[in-house]
């Protein structure tokens, strides 16, 4: 073993030198051609800076909502709630966001409502909701802000992301995006 | 067809395709011979080894191979200690986290030096930027440790008869240089432009769009992802791991993300082949493996995508699947496949909580542990495969009355018996363990996120991803207490170093036997049949072993929930 100990000391100081310092310093100056610098994706808008990637909290009946959070959307930390589809607790909470959820939307019938907006994401910070979320949000927000409903099911639409290449992964919509584009509509 | 099921289809697509030619180039790496990246890293090696003071072509037996690895080991152990004990008040710490409690450091450190990456700190507010890079050090090189130990069984096999099986620093150099960081920066290149913050900034804090305050944490990730997939750790750099949007941005990260981890298990299986020349062998091994992944990943995927049936009941549009846990941007489908393949291949990395999947599910994300040779993490897998090999040629040997044979080398009593305590080790791990925590109450209970037989699961997963090195947990529970980590350290550690000097050993014993050419009595081990035996094998050591605990746990809940 003695004899094992300086030549693992030594290489492993070379091996810090080159994975600890030459590989994130590469990987930095890559980053340096990204968008943003490597420092996150960013929106801005009317001045302000947003994480086009970071989910907001929406809560407010003239945005479209966003989903149930663990975290309430501070990205500070992240998690999900990790309850258990048996949980009895968990599913009393889901039947209560359905209800407040009807309360708010009046003219919906449950069977509208996507399993999205009643479910929490896993990191607490789903910057995503469904197509079906937000067309089911539609009827709300056209009554408040006295928008057509036609107008509304447009910017969906345009704001609809399909899957990669068209071919791999769910269609989603950004919230923070769609409701951008709702406060510019006036 | 369903986008999200053609989006699975792709990933194990391209990783398959992919595999083959990289395992022609693994096998390259460690027999020596030359490969297009030798002007790059021959040069930056040989500095290594001169400063080092390692002579490459200095061979050893099993032994000094063991020693070797167990020395370099004992030397990160204490460096790391120091480094998470006090890294609070060290350099790169924007955000002012503390350095961690010596219970908490103890586990951490472990954890991370078994390439088993099971984490009881957050890592936004539990870990500074310097103690990130560390860990990332450890990523790489654990995993190297992994691939010169599976090596090391290579070359017994590749030779007739032989006490000389290569230079360990050699095989783990070569592991870091040319297999892993290449790789992983590939992998960077793709990442930061998808989005993934590559800074050494602190937290920001921003308005919302509605006007609350809240802050976004950020750091070097496009750095530390690649090799948390690529070494097979799964290490998160945020607490909510893969699923975090700025750890996964993309359905493109997540396929990414996805190769990173599947390539070098698949590619290990094709480079054994390649190395001891004998494809048809490497390929029934790769069946095996498959029909085995395949049993777990399709029911995962399927039940997923069906959703909660407490849900549908409420009367609610359910057909995204069971999105409790999961994010729009990857979907149910692409989750409940990333569950099977971070479990089967010892990453733990998630993309969705694993607590929140459907029971049944949940079973299968425990079974890939257990079982842990379905392709397996980098190296460890292929270890963990021979011993059921082993087991299956000495049953099979027995009942068609022959004297067992592998790779023309006779098993004897002494192989038999480290294989059998190889293989009942980790069952006695997952269940002794799982055991005391349910005796304890005092020091468990009050940890459990969710009531009733899911509770004990979260246990059990507890354990077993410990035993198994994986990393993944039913994060719900509450693991930062000094009985956890301890507990769980403890079974880290043995989880990991006895499946390691095990298969060495073995094969060290081998290689050492007189070579016996095939004669017509040889039992051939490249055959379908044999496949099945060793399936069969892996089958009924697993449901004997684990079916009790299970019924305890998964499968009681399913059924109170059906």
């Amino acid at each position: 073993m003695k004899k094992h100990i300086l030549p693992a000391i030594k290489l492993t100081v070379l091996s810090i030198l080159l994975l600890c310092i030459a590989y994130p310093l590469i990987v930095w100056g890559m980053a340096q051609f990204a968008p943003n610098k490597g420092k996150g994706k960013i929106i801005t808008h009317n001045g302000k800076t947003y994480y086009a990637n970071v989910g907001q909290s929406f809560t407010e009946d003239k945005y479209f909502w966003s989903r149930p959070s663990a975290v309430d959307y501070n990205a500070a930390g992240s998690g999900g709630s990790n309850k258990a589809a048996s949980n009895k607790e968990y599913l009393q909470q889901v039947q209560a966001r359905i209800d407040t959820f009807l309360v708010h939307n009046p003219g919906i019938a449950k069977s509208e409502i996507p399993v999205d907006l009643v479910t929490a994401s896993g990191s607490g910070l789903d910057p995503n909701i469904s197509v079906q979320a937000a067309k089911v949000q539609v009827k709300r927000i056209a009554k408040i802000r006295g928008i057509a409903e036609g107008n509304l099911l447009q910017l969906i639409l345009a704001k609809t992301e399909k899957p990669l290449f068209g071919l791999f992964g769910p269609e989603k919509i950004n919230v923070l995006e769609l409701n951008i584009a709702l406060d510019n509509l006036k | 067809m369903n986008t999200e099921i053609l989006g699975i289809i792709a990933m194990f697509g391209v990783t398959l395709l992919l595999a083959i030619p990289l395992g022609k180039y693994i096998a390259k790496v460690y027999a020596g011979e030359r490969t297009f990246l030798d002007p790059v890293f021959n040069p930056i090696e040989r500095l290594f080894y001169k400063v080092s003071g390692i002579n490459p072509d200095n061979e050893m037996n099993w032994k000094q191979h063991l020693v070797a690895l167990l020395t370099i080991n004992l030397l990160w152990f204490l460096m790391s200690m120091g480094i998470l004990m006090n890294m609070g008040s060290l350099p790169l710490n924007p955000d002012g986290n503390p350095s961690q409690s010596a219970d908490l450091a103890f586990n951490t450190t472990i954890s991370f030096l078994v390439n088993c990456n099971l984490q009881h700190y957050s890592g936004e507010t539990g870990i500074s930027y310097l103690g990130q890079i560390w860990l990332m050090f450890l990523q790489f090189v654990t995993a190297g440790v992994g691939m010169a130990a599976a090596v090391v069984v290579f070359k017994a096999f590749r030779e007739k008869s032989t006490t000389q099986l290569g230079n360990f620093y050699n095989y783990f150099l070569k592991s870091c240089t040319r297999i892993l960081l290449p790789i992983s920066l590939v992998l960077a290149a793709i990442f930061v432009f998808e989005g993934m913050p590559m800074t050494f900034d602190g937290k920001d804090t921003i308005t919302n769009l509605q006007g609350d305050t809240v802050q976004v944490s950020r750091g070097p990730v496009a750095a530390f992802v690649p090799i948390k997939h690529v070494g097979t750790n799964g290490g998160g750099f945020f607490g909510a791991n893969g699923a975090h949007p700025l750890e996964n941005p993309s359905y493109l990260t997540n396929m990414v993300e996805m190769f990173g981890q599947f390539i070098i298990p698949m590619a290990m299986v094709f480079a054994f082949g390649f190395f001891i020349r004998r494809r048809k062998f490497a390929w029934m091994m790769y069946g095996v493996m498959t029909v085995g992944f395949l049993l777990l990943a399709i029911p995962n995927i399927n039940m997923e995508m069906n959703g909660n049936p407490a849900i549908t009941q409420m009367g609610i549009d359910n057909s995204l699947g069971a999105m409790e846990g999961k994010e729009i941007r990857l979907g149910a489908a692409a989750s409940g496949f990333w569950s099977i393949v971070t479990t089967v291949i010892s990453t733990g990395s998630i993309n969705s909580m694993h607590d929140s999947s459907m029971p049944l599910s949940g079973m299968n994300e425990l079974l890939a542990m257990m079982i842990n040779a379905f392709y397996g993490g980098a190296g460890a897998g292929i270890l963990n495969f021979l011993i059921f090999i082993i087991l299956a040629v000495f049953i099979s040997g027995l009942m068609v009355g022959r004297t067992p044979e592998f790779m023309g080398k006779k098993i004897e009593a002494r192989e038999m018996k480290i294989a059998m305590i190889i293989a009942l080790a980790h069952p006695f791990l997952i269940l002794v363990g799982t055991a005391l925590a349910a005796a304890l109450p005092q020091y468990t209970s009050a940890t459990l996120a969710n009531p009733g037989f899911h509770g004990f699961s979260e246990m059990l997963y507890e354990y077993t991803s410990s035993a198994a090195n994986n990393g993944s947990g039913f994060e719900g529970l509450g693991d930062n207490t000094v009985f956890w980590n301890i507990s769980t350290g403890i079974v880290l550690l043995l989880g990991r170093f006895l499946p390691i000097i095990g298969p060495v050993a073995i094969a060290g014993l081998l290689a050492e036997k007189k070579f016996i050419p095939e004669s017509a009595g040889t039992l051939k081990t490249d055959t379908s049949t044999f496949g099945l035996m060793v399936f069969a094998v892996i089958a009924i050591i697993a449901a004997l072993a684990f079916f009790p605990a299970l019924a305890l746990g998964p499968i009681a809940e399913y059924f109170s929930l059906y």
